[in-house]
């Protein structure tokens, strides 16, 4: 006889393995909703992290936590495999994958696409943040680092100690940014001249989200992908270094408590 | 060996966290400061060191690799412990921010594209390719063919 207090107890005790195998599931099905229901409109990966926000907020609503689905006692791993150690070290894992030569490529256009890239976002998620009455610098620079990617984000709200909801917010902020690009990315793409590696490695400088330039520009067109990606890796590494340094800084100097 | 590559993102990841958490320390912020973009900094010049003197084997790099290809899952899972539900209350803010970027970004593609004047589109490219290789076929040039 298998009671279900038997399968939680080995769910529980191999806590980051369930984790594993419920992402895993996670990943699947965002895959193949990808594939038969947008037709690779929209990225996997864009709607497996929607899927693992709508979770939250479900987990959130049943336990009345502040860890969303970690705090499902079943789904402890999941804030082992989604915490700070984890998270820092796979994100600088994908930095391996920049090839410095092929970056100079990019040249001047695509440094100066990477910094306004940066900057723009950033400016213009913070406005929305003031205009929705946030006034402490700590949750105007998360939010404005979340319309940066939904990565610097997090990253940028963990360093400077912003609450749970703010971090939430700025993910949220990534995450519909990356859906936009990818959605939008094939109907204004004669209209910015999308046409030519040039313009590509600009996009990916200026849009960032590697999911959402990758999915945006496989949309448009497929031989665009790499040099769009190109830059768009380092764009995350630029916001990782900048949004909590010395955008925080100049954002704590404007608006200071 | 595949712990090796694992090691060697481990240290890059440690030294980026001790510099951020030093470079905060010194600017006054009590926070880890760009750890994480000190840690890429640092991986990226550990694999340009290693490639060209040759060390870098191919057990090593897929060590680093595996968890490069975990990052969109570690993503997922972070997403998944947010407190989405505070979040939600605040909503109209998201779409604002999000939408008013992607615009903005789009407008500025546009404008810095053009600022290099016109250049080749992918298909010109493909298409003169196409016929450079014809051209070289024709001429009976033999050896490395033109990719």
């Amino acid at each position: 006889m298998i009671a279900p207090s038997m399968i939680a107890h080995v769910l529980e005790t191999n806590a980051l393995l369930t984790a594993f195998a419920l992402v895993g599931v996670v990943m699947w099905l965002s895959a193949a909703l990808s594939k038969y229901l947008t037709l690779g409109r929209i990225h996997g990966s864009a709607i497996a992290i929607l899927i693992g926000l709508a979770l939250a907020f479900f987990g959130g609503l049943a336990t009345g936590g502040k860890s969303g689905l970690a705090d499902v006692p079943v789904l402890s791993g999941i804030g082992i495999m989604g915490g700070a150690m984890l998270r820092d070290f796979a994100i600088t894992a994908t930095a391996f994958e920049v090839d410095i030569d092929k970056a100079r490529q990019a040249g001047l256009l695509g440094v100066l696409a990477l910094c306004l890239g940066t900057v723009l976002p950033f400016v213009v998620g913070v406005t929305a943040a003031l205009a929705f009455g946030y006034r402490d610098p700590v949750s105007l620079c998360t939010i404005g680092a979340g319309a940066i990617t939904y990565i610097v984000g997090p990253v940028t709200g963990a360093a400077l100690g912003a609450s749970s909801p703010v971090i939430a917010l700025s993910i949220a902020t990534g995450v519909l940014k990356a859906i936009l690009v990818m959605v939008g990315t094939p109907l204004v793409a004669k209209l910015i001249a999308l046409d030519n590696p040039r313009s590509a490695m600009v996009f990916g400088g200026l849009m960032g989200t590697v999911s959402g330039v990758s999915g945006g520009l496989a949309a448009t067109d497929r031989r665009l992908v790499p040099y769009g990606a190109l830059t768009a890796t380092f764009h995350t590494g630029l916001g990782c270094l900048v949004a909590p340094t010395l955008f925080y800084f100049l954002t704590a100097a404007v608006f200071h408590r | 060996m595949t712990i090796s590559g694992v090691a060697i993102l481990a240290l890059c990841t440690l030294l980026g966290a001790f510099l951020g958490d030093l470079l905060g320390h010194l600017l006054g912020a009590k926070t880890n400061v760009g750890g994480v973009g000190i840690g890429m900094i640092l991986l990226i010049a550990a694999r340009y060191w290693l490639t060209r003197h040759k060390r870098l084997s191919a057990p090593a790099k897929s060590g680093v690799e595996f968890w490069g290809a975990l990052y969109i899952p570690i993503v997922v899972a972070m997403a998944a412990n947010q407190n989405v539900v505070a979040a939600v209350k605040s909503g109209p803010m998201v779409v604002v921010a999000a939408a008013a970027s992607v615009a903005v970004c789009f407008a500025a593609v546009a404008l810095i594209s053009r600022l290099g004047g016109p250049t080749e589109t992918m298909d010109e490219i493909e298409a003169r390719e196409r016929a450079e290789a014809g051209a070289a076929a024709a001429a009976g040039l033999a050896g490395e063919p033109v990719t």
